[in-house]
């Protein structure tokens, strides 16, 4: 195992009473794409949110190259960040800038680069993800699925040393797919950068992850690489997996009897 | 009873709370070393936003408001041979009252509405959040813009509001009604006061533009980010605005006014 750039030590959350996590551990090693999986509504966002400092834990660490950053003062939290970057589910675009203006926004806060310089970035970027061509369009023009396509080019747009990647496959058609899939690998095999994938699309996870969690129940159930998260007996993860509605993880949320609810009886 | 007691304890934790919220949100936006590279064009963006397009409805109201008073004015002051008087009280009513409350009031509906419904929409689409993962603190980039872009926009909105009045004022007191133009100008020179009159109610426009766009970004910041929020929000941002701007009001005159 390498060197790690994140490790989560002994991390409990709650949202009001409701526990999200409880006292789950996890590392995610530096240059290597770590995929976080499991049920929707489990928290997996939750944990990008709270690796990035914008949610902080009811009890323990979250270590960014050794930094605690729950307890990162505001302005040094800001710094740790240029060193990071996510892509949003929503992609969360800047709706009042055009798709050239979003991906060129971190480079003109955050670099002293000229303007022809930072512009030849955005087109590489956007050639990046199949985009250049819709530069000038405003977000509310682009499907779901461009519009992910353009916010990832926005969050490689500074080659961040981390980049937490929430729901990167999501309404993407299988060729765009696929150059995204690929796209997230060569980042991490040609410049090095740390990638964490929260996803529910397993074969896609499964063909770039070199490292998986299975989260379901505050817990981590399942950890390895693919290859031993395909071959683990625990019927938690088999179903997850295989993506069968019947097992140990319910398809249904808690709720009182079928029946019982139909025939309008009391609970 | 008991549950009457911990509902009224309960909500005063949370207004204090909000108070507490709104009063760090704003420190933290306002109170940082000014960048003027990156500042200011964002300043000036939102000072085309908040005052420019402010200005079609200020004018219009400000011209209908003047006429009013004036017509207003000359039946009540005609009955006792005292229209020459007509020019000093559209100016003092204006300057004094009207200006500066009428103007924040369509302000808090206009510019107010509108600041609160775009941040808690940037909030909603994640935007805000994607700001701070970018390191770019969207109280420094979001949050301070608007809230001086409000409070240097209302009072000039407030200054052309009073000036167009006066100007709706001499319409109908002297080109329909025939009150003498001469004397409308010198008898509103002689009476209205700089310091007592338009200072006092410059300060007031201040007051009022401090108070509404700090509720508004506050609002828009700190809503719950779906559209019942978002709604909630604005509506608040203006019913809230309007009582305190009226209750201040009061108090304001009562300070600068009575001896």
């Amino acid at each position: 195992m390498s060197e790690n750039l994140v490790e989560i030590k002994n991390l409990s959350f709650y949202r009001e009473e409701r526990c999200i996590y409880d006292d789950i551990s996890l590392n995610i090693p530096k240059g290597k794409v770590t995929a976080i999986m499991g049920p929707s509504g489990i928290g997996k966002t939750t944990l990008l949110r709270l690796i990035g400092g914008q949610l902080k834990p009811d009890s323990g660490q979250i270590l960014f190259a050794g930094q605690d950053i729950p307890s990162l003062s505001r302005s040094k939290l800001y710094t740790l960040r240029k060193k990071m970057s996510m892509l949003f589910q929503s992609g969360a675009l800047f709706t009042d800038m055009s798709v050239f203006e979003n991906v060129a926004f971190p480079m003109r806060e955050h670099s002293r680069l000229p303007e022809n310089l930072i512009e030849k970035m955005v087109m590489m970027k956007l050639e990046a993800v199949g985009l250049r061509g819709a530069m000038h369009l405003k977000p509310g023009e682009l499907s779901g699925g461009m519009a992910r396509r353009a916010a990832l080019a926005r969050a490689i747009a500074l080659d961040p040393e981390l980049i937490l990647y929430d729901e990167p496959f999501a309404g993407q058609d299988p060729i765009s797919m696929g150059v995204v899939v690929r796209l997230i690998r060569d980042l991490s095999d040609a410049l090095g950068l740390t990638s964490v994938v929260v996803s529910h699309d397993v074969p896609e996870v499964m063909s770039i992850a070199d490292y998986i969690y299975i989260v379901a129940e505050q817990k981590i159930i399942g950890q390895g690489t693919p290859e031993q998260i395909s071959e683990m007996k625990s019927e938690l993860v088999q179903q997850f997996i295989q993506g069968e509605a019947d097992g140990p993880v319910p398809f249904h949320y808690p709720a009182q009897s079928y029946k019982s609810q139909l025939l309008g009886e009391d609970p | 009873m008991l549950e009457k007691i911990q509902s009224l304890g309960h909500n005063t934790i949370y207004i204090i709370a909000g108070l507490g919220r709104a009063m760090m949100m704003l420190l933290s936006a306002i109170v940082q070393v000014p960048n003027p590279k990156k500042g200011w064009p964002l300043l000036m963006n939102q000072l085309f936003s908040v005052g420019v397009l402010s200005l079609l409805i200020i004018i219009v109201s400000g011209t209908f408001i003047g006429m009013v008073i004036a017509l207003q004015g000359y039946t009540i002051l005609v009955g006792y041979g005292a229209e020459a008087s007509l020019g000093p009280m559209v100016a003092l009513s204006i300057i004094r009252e009207l200006g500066p409350v009428v103007t924040a009031l369509l302000f808090a509906g206009r510019a107010g509405s509108a600041l609160t419904a775009e941040i808690g929409l940037m909030k909603a689409t994640e935007q805000l959040s994607s700001l701070e993962m970018m390191a770019v603190d969207p109280l420094r980039r979001v949050i301070a813009p608007r809230f001086w872009a409000g409070l240097i926009s209302m009072p000039l909105l407030s200054a052309i509001f009073a000036a167009v009045a006066i100007l709706g004022g001499h319409l109908v007191g002297v080109d329909w009604l025939g009150v003498d133009s001469g004397t409308y100008w010198s008898v509103m020179q002689a009476e209205v006061d700089w310091s007592n009159d338009v200072l006092n109610g410059v300060i007031k426009s201040v007051v009022f533009a401090f108070v509404i766009t700090w509720i508004a970004v506050y609002k828009g910041y700190d809503c719950v980010p779906t559209s019942e929020g978002i709604s909630r929000a604005t509506t608040a941002t203006v019913v809230q605005s309007s009582l305190i701007v009226l209750g201040l009001d009061f108090i304001l005159t009562a300070l600068m006014f009575t001896n």
